[in-house]
């Protein structure tokens, strides 16, 4: 990143999302929040589904200068379609002015943006709906503890695969959401925020259903100290592993292409959840395989 | 204006005259027509509202509190397997203590599935917090949906409101309804104010975040509670002033030839008025017959039921559901409700009409008699179940055939 995309991509505001809330140490997910609220700002309403982020908001505080409804797990953006239509309502009949007008901001972990929520997800963008979409991707059921969800990797332990790993394969949710039409998507991390920051201002100015995809290095789940959560997130990109990339107008586009990737082992051996595959034995077979899935993406991109 | 409608048009007239703004909808048999209904006039330009068709009635009833909670008035409905599917979201609606209408048009629940009606699909919804009414006529389901709005915004409440009528039995029925003036429905029904609690930029509000502990969970659930309560007492306001200005009754119990009575059947929906024409002709051979049927059933109006029962002698509790190894649930409600009395009447449970299943003439003449030989003996019987031999007859020819060892000819 040069020194005047990172000027003219910065944020003109910080700390709109109030410090002090509950989430872990060191939590990726928080960290890309922080980032995209000072750029969404207070005119939004987030509509969660269960997840991490769903403790932000502990009674009678929250760190939302903005609105904010808890619905359940299968269906925050059903939640954010009734939101979309009711403000289209009042603003038709001129029963709220322009400035009341509030965007609809869907925030999930994996567990619902992949698995129980993706119907409703599916459908809203199926209807076109005006919204983003914020899925904070630990690739795992975090808060309660860990376990695999349909994006967590080949051979991560979690405390459902507790021996060899989750034997899945990470469901590529971009290209469902690809799959879609939709207005915009893109994956993004909170470690590479001038990257980020172009994304949620390309979102924003956009209208439709717009999705970004933050990986959310988690301390907790993947095991590792909490201040290395920014190299984590720089490894997951650097390895090639998380591809940073935005889908707009019927085309994907590579919004960073490592030029020489890191080796995938240099990412995967700080995590506890891998550390199966390095001790007692290091398993070079496995290792070889899901270095040969990284290759295989960057290679079939042409 | 007097029209013949079907309990969905009714339905569907009481939407389009409360000048609904929102409609978030799924179909479901037999609850389909009210939606069609709705559509149709929208894009005629009847009502001024927006429609929008979810791909789930877990997702429905989401888009329905949420634009509530945004601060437009909102109607829809469902039935049957619909209604246990956003069943988890009931709860948050009435958590979320949004004022809207949601008609449930009963139907049997699977497995095995059929489309004909009973109730256990509205008594699961009974304790998520939702207010409950219950419809016999068509015209009591125009005018429900009339009141359910009246109460569930009036700011003492601000609950979700379930009205219900009997698939096939009252959804596909033709019957004269008197169908009131939009003008004469707005003077008795305002248009919606949402109050402050609601999304809009420059009043941010954050909605059914969470609590740590059984503290203010159990504050927020009993503040429900009380509001539920509360609204039976503003019910009785309400329909006294629909009444003043419709000229029909709308008590939270209806009762009928119940003053010198000695038994009663109690009954729920649109069987109700085979019950009633059974106390006719009961009353027409000398018996002291009565009719007790709940319109609203959440809040349970135990005050107006003790009033009635107080000093019967016996009471046939006819439920259209059955709680698995325990029995019908109506009777099971009001046994608690009545157990403080000193002179309560003996209470015998009959269910029947499961699925659609008949309820005869006859029928309603041998529960009086069983309720009588009871009331003699001073010992109630059993639950009975409503099923003859000729039923039990034609299922096993059913099963032989299924089996492939009974004669198909």
């Amino acid at each position: 990143m040069t020194e005047s995309a990172d000027k003219r991509c910065g944020s003109a505001k910080t700390g709109t999302l109030a410090p002090g809330t509950p989430m872990c140490a060191g939590c990726g997910g928080l960290q890309a929040l922080h980032q995209i609220y000072d750029l969404l700002g207070d005119r939004t309403v987030f509509v969660n589904a269960a997840g991490c982020m769903t403790l932000l908001s502990i009674y009678p505080y929250t760190p939302f200068p903005g609105s904010w409804l808890y619905t359940a797990m299968a269906c925050a953006p059903a939640g954010a379609q009734g939101i979309r239509d009711a403000l289209d309502l009042l603003l038709s009949k001129k029963r709220i002015r322009t400035k009341q007008d509030l965007l609809p901001v869907v925030l999930t972990g994996d567990g619902a943006a992949y698995g129980i929520g993706l119907s409703a997800t599916s459908a809203a963008i199926d209807r076109g709906l005006d919204f983003l979409y914020i899925c904070y991707d630990n690739e795992g059921y975090g808060n309660t503890g860990h376990q695999s969800s349909a994006a967590t990797p080949t051979g991560a332990r979690t405390a459902t695969s507790r021996v060899d790993g989750f034997a899945g394969i990470k469901k590529d949710l971009f290209s469902i959401w690809c799959a879609h039409r939709p207005a915009y998507v893109a994956t993004a991390i909170g470690s590479e925020p001038a990257d980020l920051s172009k994304k949620v201002k390309k979102a924003l100015s956009l209208r439709g259903p717009r999705l970004l995809l933050v990986l959310a290095p988690c301390p907790t789940g993947w095991g590792f100290e909490p201040a290395r959560m920014v190299d984590i997130g720089k490894l997951a990109v650097e390895t090639g592993s998380w591809p940073l990339k935005e889908y707009v107008d019927g085309m994907i586009r590579h919004t960073h292409i490592p030029s020489r990737r890191v080796p995938l082992e240099d990412y995967l051996c700080l995590q506890g959840r891998f550390r199966h595959l390095f001790k007692p034995v290091r398993e070079d077979e496995r290792l070889s395989g899901l270095q040969h899935r990284v290759d295989d993406y960057w290679a079939n991109l042409k | 204006m007097r029209e013949l409608l079907t309990g969905n048009k009714a339905a569907a007239w009481g939407a389009r005259l409360a000048d609904v703004d929102y409609l978030p909808v799924f179909p479901i048999t037999p609850q389909t027509e009210i939606i069609e209904t709705l559509a149709e006039w929208i894009d005629h330009g009847r009502i001024d509202a927006r429609l929008t068709i979810l791909e789930s009635e877990h997702s429905m009833v989401t888009a329905a509190g949420a634009a509530a909670a945004t601060g437009v008035r909102v109607f829809t409905a469902t039935s049957s397997q619909g209604l246990l599917y956003a069943m988890e979201m009931l709860y948050n609606l009435a958590g979320w203590r949004v004022p809207l209408v949601l008609v449930n048009v009963s139907r049997g629940l699977s497995a095995p599935i059929t489309l004909e009606p009973d109730h256990n699909d509205v008594l699961a919804a009974r304790d998520c917090g939702f207010l409950q009414l219950h419809c016999t006529t068509c015209q009591e389901v125009l005018d429900s949906v009339l009141l359910g709005y009246r109460l569930a915004e009036d700011m003492r409440v601000r609950l979700p409101v379930l009205v219900n009528l009997d698939g096939f039995y009252l959804s596909f029925t033709r019957e004269p309804v008197e169908i009131p003036s939009a003008e004469q429905v707005r003077a008795f029904l305002p248009p919606f104010h949402p109050g402050s609690n609601r999304f809009a930029g420059g009043t941010p509000v954050s909605q059914a975040v969470a609590v740590l502990g059984g503290t203010p969970y159990s504050y927020f659930r009993y503040q429900a509670h009380l509001a539920s309560l509360e609204a039976g007492r503003i019910f009785g306001r309400i329909a006294q002033e629909f009444e003043a200005r419709f000229g029909r009754s709308f008590e939270a119990v209806e009762d009928y030839h119940c003053d010198d009575a000695e038994i009663l059947f109690v009954m729920i929906g649109s069987f109700a008025s085979k019950a009633r024409a059974a106390v006719d002709s009961l009353r027409a051979s000398g018996q002291k017959v009565g009719l007790v049927r709940p319109r609203l059933l959440r809040p349970f109006p135990v005050a107006s039921l003790v009033r009635l029962f107080e000093g019967k002698a016996g009471v046939a509790v006819v439920d259209q559901n059955l709680s698995n190894g325990s029995g019908g649930i109506l009777h099971t409600e009001l046994a608690a409700a009545l157990y403080p009395l000193s002179k309560r009447p003996l209470l015998v449970s009959f269910v029947g009409g499961l699925g659609g299943r008949d309820i005869t003439a006859g029928e309603f003449f041998a529960m009086h008699d069983v309720v009588r030989r009871a009331v003699g003996t001073g010992q109630a019987p059993p639950p009975r179940l409503l099923f003859t031999k000729d039923e039990l007859a034609a299922v096993r020819h059913m099963q032989d055939i299924a089996a492939g060892t009974g004669e198909t000819s």
